[in-house]
């Protein structure tokens, strides 16, 4: 099982945001976590990755069966965990391709691999840059900044590809991106997909999955996974909304 | 959560400062106090002519009626000059006459600090006067300097053998009367480093002063020359390091820069004094006066440093740009952690028509520290189309520590544009975050951020300076953030 998390809570500032999470990924599979504003989608992927004010106050998150819950952010991404963030942070002066290859020695040091040098570092990073349709300016540049929305998220999936972890969380990778950046980002997901690597793909809307498909759907809403199904529950969802697991849980949002 | 974090590895920030040796070597040291007989005993050391002591003793008289000053933002304990030793050398025959003279001990030193003095063993194109406590122990290519004119020695040195550029130029930018730490700098100056680049000439390599302080219950007082004469060039390095210990230390030098016409002056620093410890205790008082003239048409001095170490840092160099189209620059990013203190800027003075001058200052504060920029932008009457650009940037890191800028503006000239922006800033926690989950520990992101920050100045360091104090900045925040 590549992820299983077990009865998961978690508070933030003393609020319970996440009441006992039940979730298995093998290894190989697409799960997609979808739900209304509120619910804790983003939480969870906090949670898993292991930002700072995020209280795990019960359960515990199995990472290739090894519990990564009081792990450091840093140790879990070299363990092989990557999360596209939904907002991609700026960081002012660091030009783009240095924090790659500096993210990607991180990982690989810590992995017990060589660092990488630095003409294979460009050519990697040319190659990937050049499928997800990302410029040369856009390496040249400080991390996201002056970055339009549709190109930080391009920019995720570049780093994503390039580290190529063993587990990504995608925190609405589609948001902010017209179709044809969908349809290039998505292909970079596509291209790491294979047996050995799993994903959890956190969306709002079911566009995102008729490029990523996935194995497995979850409904997430008021801290708890509310229904499980094949990718037709998207579609379901897609039709009916979200009211009836608010109307369910009999709880305000 | 974080900011209890924050003290606890703020508390546990151990001995991450790797110039804190000291050189066990036998010393020669006047005895303790500042008097009249202490300054005859330095300029007798020295072999000095009549008119330097003259000048020492005239200074040391009036820095008596002299009081600290106190305008700066920076919390100064009461130091006893009394108690200090104004001289300190190693024990040596002679004055070494090449580097195989010098005694293995202090090339050794040289060596641990990363600064080999054996000319085959050095980069490429970097001179060095290495000064230890108050004397230059060795000078590396001075003959192949001298073979393009260029004069490379230490001040002492210079004052025996060109005695009458040091007479014309010694004191005449900071006069012994600027301020309480130049006077006294006038009065017991020990060496530090005279440059001349004649006419015409491009220095043919990058020029360096490796200042270490080594003895105990010492001071050091170097005084820097530097004469680029009309459509000369030259760029000057200086580092500098201290062993860690419980005492304060005073630091109080004096560099006098002088640029004629169309000639330019490149002047860095990497400040790496002694901090102090976690609890503020130890380190060096860092009292600083540094000036530049533009004294031709056309001529620049540019000034950069990067200021880490030293328990307090009042330092501000200068720029007074005499010459019509004169260009003075101050690139400099100052960091201070635990319970350092740093007031420190420039002045730009601006006499000469169309003259400009750019000011872009970083500060980062981290720990209990608190750091201030103090700049003046002084546009004289004739300062006609005069223009100044100035920049201040301050990051914070965790929520006890403190930053300042105190901008001074006199316009006098109605054709003259003065312009400031400032920006404060804290190190995001999202940053961080971002970083660690892409595999960065927590301080390499912290170093990564913060490099990115100063990245504007950094990038005017030479290239065999940038990669150091890339490092040295990652190295002085260590564990500045929980």
């Amino acid at each position: 099982m590549m992820i299983k998390i077990e009865d998961l809570h978690a508070t933030i500032d003393g609020k319970e945001v996440l009441k006992g999470i039940n979730l298995e990924i093998p290894a190989g599979e697409i799960h997609a976590i979808m739900g209304p504003n509120g619910s804790g989608k983003s939480t969870l992927s906090y949670v898993i990755s292991g930002k700072d004010g995020y209280e795990i106050t019960k359960g515990r998150i199995l990472f290739d069966g090894q519990d990564i819950s009081e792990m450091e952010p840093e140790e879990r991404a070299a363990a092989g965990l990557f999360l596209a963030f939904q907002y991609p942070v700026e960081i002012p002066g660091v030009a783009n391709t240095t924090f790659l290859k500096t993210a990607l020695n991180a990982v690989r040091v810590a992995r017990g691999e060589e660092e990488l040098d630095a003409i294979s570092f460009l050519k990697l990073q040319k190659q990937k840059a050049a499928e997800l349709g990302v410029n040369m300016d856009m390496l040249k540049r400080g991390v996201n900044v002056g970055f339009s929305g549709g190109e930080k998220k391009r920019n995720e999936v570049l780093q994503l590809t390039m580290l190529a972890p063993k587990f990504a969380v995608l925190d609405e990778t589609d948001s902010g991106l017209d179709i044809d950046a969908l349809k290039i980002v998505s292909q970079g997901v596509n291209s790491l997909r294979d047996a050995e690597r799993s994903f959890l793909v956190i969306t709002h809307y079911q566009r995102l999955l008729d490029y990523i498909k996935p194995d497995v759907v979850h409904v997430l809403a008021h801290g708890k996974i509310q229904k499980t199904g094949g990718p037709e529950l998207a579609l379901e969802l897609e039709e009916q909304g979200y009211a009836v697991f608010e109307e369910k849980n009999g709880e305000a949002a | 959560m974080a900011d209890q974090k924050t003290v606890q590895q703020v508390k546990d920030l151990g001995s991450t400062y790797d110039a804190g040796f000291v050189t066990d070597i036998e010393t020669e040291l006047a005895p303790k106090g500042l008097n009249e007989d202490i300054i005859r005993f330095i300029s007798e050391k020295k072999k000095e002519p009549e008119w330097l002591l003259e000048q020492r003793l005239k200074a040391f008289k009036y820095w008596k009626t002299m009081a600290d000053p106190k305008w700066a933002q920076l919390d100064i304990p009461d130091f006893d000059y009394q108690d200090i030793h104004y001289y300190a050398a190693p024990k040596m025959q002679d004055a070494p006459k090449s580097l195989d003279e010098v005694d293995p001990k202090l090339l050794e030193t040289y060596e641990k600090l990363g600064i080999p003095l054996k000319e085959q063993e050095i980069l490429a194109g970097v001179a060095v006067d290495a000064v230890f406590d108050s004397v230059s122990v060795a000078t590396t290519f001075r003959e192949n300097l001298k073979e393009a004119g260029v004069i490379f020695c230490s001040i002492s040195e210079a004052v025996h053998d060109y005695p009458e550029l040091i007479k014309k130029y010694l004191g005449s930018v900071v006069p012994m009367t600027d301020n309480k730490h130049a006077c006294l700098n006038a009065a017991v100056f020990t060496d530090g480093t005279f440059v001349y680049i004649p006419e015409g000439v491009r220095c043919p390599m990058e020029l360096s002063t490796y200042f270490r302080i080594n003895e105990a219950k010492t001071g050091q007082f170097e005084r820097t020359l530097i004469v680029a004469e009309k459509g000369s060039y030259v760029s000057y390095l200086e580092g500098c390091t201290a062993p860690m210990r419980d005492e304060n230390q005073l630091h109080a030098a004096v560099v006098e820069l002088i640029a004629m016409e169309d000639a330019e002056i490149k002047y860095s620093t990497v400040q790496n004094w002694y901090p102090g410890d976690e609890n503020g205790v130890g380190g060096i008082y860092n009292f600083v006066t540094k000036r530049g003239i533009c004294k031709g048409a056309r001529s620049k001095i540019s000034w950069t440093q990067v200021e880490t170490g030293s328990a307090i840092t009042w330092k501000y160099p200068s720029c007074v740009l005499q010459g019509d189209d004169s260009v003075g620059e101050f690139y400099s990013v100052a960091i201070t952690n635990n319970y350092q203190q740093a007031d420190t800027g420039t002045k730009m003075i601006h006499l000469g028509k169309n003259t400009s001058s750019r000011i872009i200052a970083k500060g980062i504060s981290a720990g209990k520290s608190n750091s201030t920029y103090r700049g003046l932008v002084r546009m004289s009457p004739k300062a006609e189309n005069a223009r100044n650009y100035t920049q201040c940037d301050s990051l914070l890191i965790g929520d006890e520590c403190g930053a300042h800028t105190v901008p001074y503006i006199e316009n006098k000239n109605f054709s003259a544009q003065v312009e400031h922006e400032a920006t404060t800033s804290r190190i995001g926690e999202d940053q961080l975050f971002y970083c660690r989950q892409r595999g960065l520990s927590e301080e390499e992101a912290v170093a990564l951020i913060v490099n990115g920050f100063c990245r504007e100045v950094m990038q005017h360091l030479p290239m065999e300076f940038a990669v150091e104090a890339q490092k040295l900045v990652g190295i002085s925040l260590e564990g500045s953030v929980g």
